[in-house]
């Protein structure tokens, strides 16, 4: 498995013919690994013919997906093509912006999350998410971070210091911060931070988690130890995360769809279990875009 | 053998600016250095020319609750001069101005930044530029005929409530032209200028930390207290400083609300006080000698407090700097 290795940064190799075999042996080891049938929990969601606009700029065009409870899927594509945009409207996130606008339907345990009268913070404490740029409040100590959610949402916490230590362990990050949870959550590096992220955004106990490019400011080091903990983490939620590094996909993703924008609005061109997106895909594009060849 | 050669004197790197780049420097430098300049020479000015009535009077200047010149039937001048009342009746009023003005600064620019539409947010943005060119004397007046009416009842209720506290007390409940009143009206006069400040500072908040708040289910207001407030509490002390300098040195408007009265009045409710700044114009008119430098003493008494003002500020933004981010 050497493609371990070479898994920095988000640099495709041209070397097309090996590059997609490593991926799909890289896709299928890890589909071997998950064990499916491991009944998994967290809660499934389900995107119905989204459209987005920024203004009059249609940058989503129908977009359907199905994530089912427990599984991760990683969602591919060019840039600019809407990965990000999609993943916003999956949790409220696109209404921010001024002008934007969607149309569609969001589906969480089968309740549209869009429909009149929903409290949309209460959505997004059911669907977390993680963003590009690891963003902790500088303000807050490291221990606050973690706990930043609770608070903000006013939620009643019985027990800080357990619950504390449990999310910093699941976002692999106890180690490292356990002497020093009273200092400041500036002073730690970029991937811990990112990791201090992931904790925080694990602390309210969400049912989905959104991840955009959690990876990309990030060594190979830190990338790992969150896949890592993706792995983990898929056990008890449903994952849902934006790459544009091949080899993440394959390693943590069960699903992978692709998206594409081919001058108008983004599509969504194909999905699929991750190791068939990666070994037979059936559309050309799709092909040609996991085999590094345009991108 | 070849001994290691000693390491080189590290080269002096110059560079030789175009002429017109000469020219913009040195009129850049020149105006900086100018401001510097006329402030320096406010300060020593006022120090010179009030030298003497600090020699006379000494400490006693500051803490002295009296002024007076009295002439003798022989011709004999005694003085009696001390700003110490009206020093007082400076801090009241610019602490009534502050606890009032500031709030509702800090919340109109919220309201501006994160709450108001867009059309109407354009609009009040130039009315709250506006009311900062309004001229002082239209303040007073307005605070004069239709403020005060407001405000007395407002100072009876905390009167009526707060008594128990000593500043809210009174020795009877006669609440016209009192600190309180001149307060109100500073508070009024300061709200553009803080507004303006924390505006700024509010609308550079991170987007990703306003994101994050989000993301993790927090409401509009929950958002503001863990992300814009730790951000931008520098900028809103910087504003109420400033705010404050406003407040410390205000003249006409103190002077037309107010009933100045040379005694000490720790009551903010009741009618009369004064301060430094109404107290020099109430007295320049008729000052002659002694008294004239007098009161030159005491603008520069105003003058040490708005630099001590100044540098806290500094240091308090500093810090919070520090900490915050
Ligand atoms: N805030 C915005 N205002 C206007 N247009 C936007 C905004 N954000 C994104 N867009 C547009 O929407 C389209 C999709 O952008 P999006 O950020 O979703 O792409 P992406 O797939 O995430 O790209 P990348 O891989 O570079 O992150 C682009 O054409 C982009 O220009
Ligand atoms: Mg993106």
């Amino acid at each position: 498995m050497n493609s371990f290795d070479s898994s920095n940064g988000e640099e495709m190799s041209i070397d097309s013919a090996a590059q997609t075999n490593s991926l799909a042996s890289v896709a299928s080891a890890h589909t071997a690994a998950r064990q499916p049938g491991n009944a998994p929990m967290g809660s499934g969601l389900e995107a119905r013919g989204i459209h987005a606009w920024f203004g009059k700029h249609h940058a989503l065009e129908n977009v359907s997906l199905d994530f089912a409870s427990g599984t991760v899927t990683a969602l591919i594509g060019p840039s600019g093509c809407g990965k990000s945009t999609f993943i916003r409207t999956l949790n409220r996130m696109h209404e921010f912006i001024p002008s934007a606008a969607m149309a569609g339907e969001v589906l969480l345990d089968g309740k549209d999350i869009y429909s009149k009268g929903t409290d949309v913070t209460k959505i997004r404490l059911q669907i977390g998410m993680v963003f590009q740029k690891p963003n902790p409040f500088p303000s807050m100590t490291i221990g606050e971070n973690v706990l930043s959610g609770l608070k903000l949402a006013q939620l009643k916490m019985s027990n800080k210091e357990d619950l504390m230590q449990e999310c910093l362990e699941r976002a692999g990050l106890w180690n490292e911060v356990k002497d020093r949870l009273g200092a400041h959550a500036g002073g730690l590096s970029g991937g811990q931070q990112q990791r201090l992220c992931i904790a925080r955004a694990l602390a309210v106990k969400p049912k989905v988690l959104l991840m955009d490019e959690p990876c990309s400011a990030l060594d190979p080091g830190s990338t790992l130890r969150i896949e890592d903990t993706i792995g983990q983490l898929a056990q008890t939620m449903t994952i849902i995360i934006v790459t544009h590094n091949m080899q993440q996909a394959a390693r943590v993703s069960d699903y992978t769809a692709f998206f594409l924008s081919e001058g108008g609005p983004g599509n969504m061109i194909e999905v699929g279990p991750t190791n068939e997106m990666f070994s037979r895909p059936r559309d050309q594009r799709t092909e040609n875009y996991v085999s590094g060849r345009f991108g | 053998m070849t001994t290691k050669p000693a390491a080189p004197a590290p080269r002096e790197i110059t560079t030789k600016p175009r002429l017109s780049d000469r020219i913009f420097r040195g009129t850049v430098t020149g105006v900086g250095m100018l401001s510097l300049a006329i402030l320096t020479l406010i300060g020593l000015f006022l120090a010179l020319r009030g030298f003497q009535t600090f020699k006379t009077e000494g400490f006693h200047f500051i803490t002295g609750v009296k002024w007076e010149s009295v002439t003798s039937d022989s011709g004999k001048v005694t003085n009696n001069f001390g700003v110490g009342a009206m020093l007082i009746g400076t801090v009241l009023i610019a602490a009534v101005a502050l606890v009032v003005g500031v709030p509702l600064s800090v919340l109109t620019a919220l309201f501006l930044t994160f709450y108001a539409p867009e059309r109407i947010k354009k609009f009040m943005v130039s009315v709250v530029d506006l009311m900062a060119a309004f001229p002082s004397i239209l303040y007073g007046l307005w605070g004069f005929f239709i403020l005060m009416p407001m405000v007395q009842y407002w100072a009876g209720l905390l009167y009526e409530y707060l008594r128990w506290i000593p500043i809210f007390n009174a020795p009877q409940p006669f609440f016209e032209r009192s600190p309180f009143v001149a307060g109100m009206v500073l508070a009024i006069m300061i709200i553009p200028i803080v507004t303006s400040v924390s505006r700024e500072i509010f609308a550079q908040t991170p987007l990703d930390r306003i994101q994050a708040a989000y993301a993790l289910g927090a409401t509009k207001w929950g958002m503001i207290k863990a992300v814009v407030f730790p951000f931008g509490s520098s900028g809103v002390v910087g504003g109420a400083m400033l705010g404050l300098g406003r407040a410390f040195g205000e003249t006409v408007a103190v002077f037309t609300v107010l009933n100045i009265v040379f005694k000490v009045n720790f009551h903010i409710l009741y009618g009369f006080g004064g301060n430094v700044a109404s107290m020099i114009i109430l007295k320049w008119g008729e000052a002659v000698g002694d008294e004239t430098k007098a009161l030159l003493a005491a603008g520069f008494i105003l003058f040490v407090l708005t630099l001590l003002v100044n540098m806290l500020a500094n240091f308090i933004v500093k810090r919070t700097l520090k900490s915050g981010k």
